[in-house]
């Protein structure tokens, strides 16, 4: 086999512990530190969602520790509605930036997408690291605006992730809302510098770097899912940026970019007193250019989900992906639709109806690629000899949140329907599910999936299949009574509903979505576990034990320094053979030279 | 469709077939096959840094994108814009960074050619253009901070400022990459050297020139858009 190889030169491993674990320029590396990132992130976010649970199910109560920890924004332990504002702000910032955009790409992109094109490094490995390195400068700014204690000591700015100007854009609209707003600025610009780094990185890896035979149709589809997620974040962050900087320059330079004229707040008159003037600005321009951001975001979250779903199926199904072009144009497509629909978020913000409908319809066409995708992936399991690993578990559990989620989209798409649910708990509930809760199902799956290739060792099967079934009925329990909030009309963000005799019925739901939101939450501690007792304590996985077909599965595990061992693999077929008539085994690498393949199993999606 | 080549059919077609499907493994786009392997010739690998520049590039045309959008809604929706004058300098910074679109251009073709110190020698003079360009916007600032016209004053004075330093950061940043060349311009000795190097100077060339254009159509944008 020695000469289906190609000989490259070979890149000696670093040997300072610096250079190989903290400034290392190994793909492999940045991937995982990336996946701690959002590891320590997003315990950073459930724990506020935990606190906001409790208030709004226990209203009035006293946490010492609380009270200890945020004397101002929490005296003596009795939660401020300010704060409560803030920990909804923080959750949605870090959730969303730091733990769904870093882990599913900045993590098993960076980790994966390199190896499964058969390359030996990311094109340029030294924006690589920078771009980790900056995104975990950004990561602790954010935490800086948590703890950052003014005179009011709320845990940061209270304006919501969107920060909708002109609160966002006055630093005496609330506590917070001074320097922890600044932060939370500069904070995700940095973040975007970080995002638009790796973007570039990996948008030229994939294009300049495949090996011999990694046609484009031969990428497995997690690749394809990496490189659209890219291409978003490519054109979508520089535009949040830009935005970032008018805001700030509102704050500190009294520009008026988004500050409307004639303001009155606490009081004061805008130009009067301690107030300066402001003139003239649109707070609507802030969100077009926030949404026309935000929305390309949520695929950037879920479509790497998609990609790895797609693979796990196919791998467990022992059945080629259904409609393998289908597949990669329908991400195509959602990708591309996703530039044109941030109107959706701005129904209510007074735009003209013939806007609001064109924007609707677009959104609703984005159920179209969507159910390729479901009816691809329903098509690849029927008839399967499924292996129910834990991995192949939670990317049925991705499929079955995606559609769930995805459903109510088709509701919130519409106009007439949006403007009733607007700003009720039918909203949280729609995209916990898809964008929070299904991408997070992705990156379960794929962490039980690649471990042992990352690791050399199994994650603990039992454990496993036990930390799925709780939070997959977890979520259920937590966002299905959301949506009967909603409809009800129970307004979001709200610190609590003991004003509003017309919600007291729904009290007891409350309590129940709080239950299990904290059942839910302790399980991931399971999940820890037995990610960190695997790495050191699991079974011993050899180089390819889910009989897969992808490159990365014909190295060791865990990887050497260069991929390959000095070798790059040359690809001669498909990425999803699985149970080819006549092959000897069910399942074809791709680098198998040999392999005699007959025709008709039709994988590609155009028949033979 | 016979010229697809996906799924499970063999790769039948190799190297040098001229296939108008996916061009060739790799499907990088390099054009120059020649050399024992074209996959793995150096040619098509140090193609990433002329990808990677046109990948970049698109990022800050999103940027200017949203902030283009951004002046013509805030122009748009009030009364309180007052036409910002011209700051006179503006004209020399406009002719300088011109001229160093073809002095780089000139350095490029000078290495293409193998004539090394011609190629040291204009990118040199390029990078003393771009300074020359660089202090010629802060000029063009002092002259309308001496006239008291600030970030703050008005909208079309809040852009005219936000525009410039974005588009003096990116410039900047082309500096520091030309200044690299620089620096190593003395390490082509080996034919793998050379390559690169070429195709880091056709980055850098691209780039350049971008901020070129880019200067130009903020400088249209800023005082001849209405």
């Amino acid at each position: 086999m020695s000469e289906e190889h190609e000989t490259v030169h070979r890149h000696p491993a670093p040997t300072g512990f610096i250079r190989k674990y903290i400034f290392s320029v190994d793909h492999k590396v940045i991937g995982i530190q990336y996946i701690m990132l959002a590891l320590v992130a997003v315990v950073v976010g459930m724990v506020m969602s935990v606190l906001m649970r409790m208030n709004l199910s226990w209203p009035g109560t006293n946490w010492p520790i609380l009270g200890t920890l945020f004397p101002g924004g929490a005296p003596e332990g009795m939660m401020t509605p300010e704060f409560y504002l803030s920990l909804v702000t923080m959750h949605g910032t870090i959730m969303v930036f730091f733990v769904l955009t870093t882990a599913p790409q900045g993590g098993f992109g960076n980790y994966f997408l390199p190896i499964q094109i058969g390359a030996e490094d990311m094109a340029f490995p030294v924006l690589n690291m920078l771009s980790f390195w900056v995104t975990f400068v950004g990561f602790v700014v954010i935490l800086t605006a948590i703890f950052y204690s003014g005179a009011e000591s709320t845990v940061g700015p209270i304006g919501g992730w969107t920060g909708y100007a002109p609160l966002s854009a006055l630093p005496n609209s609330g506590p917070g809302q001074g320097m922890g707003m600044n932060l939370w600025i500069i904070s995700i610009a940095i973040f975007c510098i970080g995002s638009l780094l790796g973007a570039l990185n990996f948008i030229t890896t994939l294009l300049n770097m495949r090996t011999r035979g990694m046609s484009l149709m031969r990428m497995p589809l997690t690749c394809w899912a990496w490189f659209t997620t890219a291409v978003l974040a490519l054109l979508s962050f520089p535009v949040l940026l830009g935005g970032g900087i008018l805001l700030l320059l509102d704050r500190i330079a009294l520009t008026s970019f988004f500050i409307p004229g004639g303001l009155y707040l606490s009081g004061v008159l805008s130009g009067t007193g301690n107030f300066p003037l402001h003139t003239g600005g649109s707070p609507i321009l802030w969100q077009h250019l926030f949404w026309f951001f935000g929305h390309p975001e949520v695929y950037i979250a879920i479509l790497p989900g998609m990609g790895a779903t797609s693979h796990i199926l196919a791998t467990f199904a022992r059945k080629p992906v259904f409609g393998y072009r289908a597949m990669v144009f329908a991400i195509f497509a959602i990708g591309l639709l996703g530039f044109f629909v941030w109107g959706h978020h701005m129904f209510i913000s007074g735009m003209s109806p013939y806007s609001a409908m064109t924007f609707s319809i677009l959104t609703l066409s984005i159920g179209v690629p969507s159910a390729v995708k479901t009816f691809n992936w329903l098509g690849t399991l029927w008839g399967g000899r499924i292996r129910f690993t834990t991995a192949m578990l939670f990317a049925l559990g991705f499929v079955s949140l995606f559609v769930a989620g995805g459903i109510t989209g088709l509701v919130l798409g519409q106009t007439s329907l949006d403007l009733p649910m607007h700003d009720t708990y039918f909203v949280p509930a729609h995209f916990h599910l898809v964008m929070g809760v299904a991408s997070i199902f992705g990156m379960f799956a794929a962490t039980y999936f690649w471990f042992p290739k990352m690791f050399g060792r199994f994650m603990n099967e039992k454990l496993g299949k036990l930390h799925f079934w709780i939070t997959f009925i977890g979520v259920y329990c937590i966002f299905v009574p959301m949506h009967t909030m909603g409809i009800v009309g129970m307004p979001r963000r709200f610190a609590q509903f003991t004003e509003y005799e017309f919600l007291a019925t729904l009290h007891p739901l409350v309590v129940f979505v709080s239950i299990s939101a904290i059942v839910t939450v302790l399980v991931q501690v399971l999940f820890y576990f037995n990610l960190f007792w695997s790495i050191f304590k699991g079974e011993k996985a050899p180089e390819n034990p889910w009989e897969a077909t992808t490159l990365e599965w014909t190295t060791t595990s865990p990887p050497p320094h260069d991929n390959f061992a000095g070798h790059l693999p040359v690809v001669h077929h498909g990425p999803y053979e699985f149970s080819v008539p006549g092959a000897p085994r069910d399942f074809i690498m791709q680098t198998d030279a040999e392999a005699e393949v007959t025709s008709g199993n039709g994988h590609d999606g155009h028949g033979h | 469709m016979a010229t697809m080549v996906t799924g499970t059919r063999p790769r039948t077609r190799e190297r040098g077939s001229a296939s108008p499907g996916f061009p060739g493994p790799g499907g990088n786009g390099s054009r120059k096959r020649n050399g024992d392997d074209p996959f793995f010739h150096p040619d098509s690998r140090s193609n990433r840094y002329r990808i990677g520049v046109w990948v970049a590039l698109a990022a800050i045309v999103m940027m200017f994108t949203a902030l283009t959008s951004a002046y013509i809604v805030r122009a748009a929706s009030s009364d309180d814009w007052q036409a910002l004058p011209m700051p006179r300098i503006l004209a020399f910074s406009t002719a300088v960074i011109l001229i160093s679109s073809a002095t780089i251009e000139a350095a490029r073709r000078k290495l293409k050619a193998d004539l090394h110190s011609g190629y040291t020698t204009w990118l040199g003079l390029t990078t003393v253009l771009g300074l020359a360009f660089l202090v010629s916007q802060l000029l063009a600032w002092r002259q309308l901070v001496r006239q008291g016209v600030y970030v703050a004053s008005h909208p079309h004075s809040s852009f005219f400022y936000l525009l410039t330093a974005t588009h003096g950061v990116h410039l900047l940043g082309g500096l520091f990459g030309i200044l690299y060349l620089l620096l190593r311009s003395r390490r082509t000795e080996t034919e793998l050297m050379r390559i690169r190097t070429l195709a880091a100077v056709d980055a850098a060339t691209i780039y350049w020139h971008f901020m070129d254009a880019l200067w130009i159509y903020l400088f249209l944008l800023l005082f001849f858009w209405r």
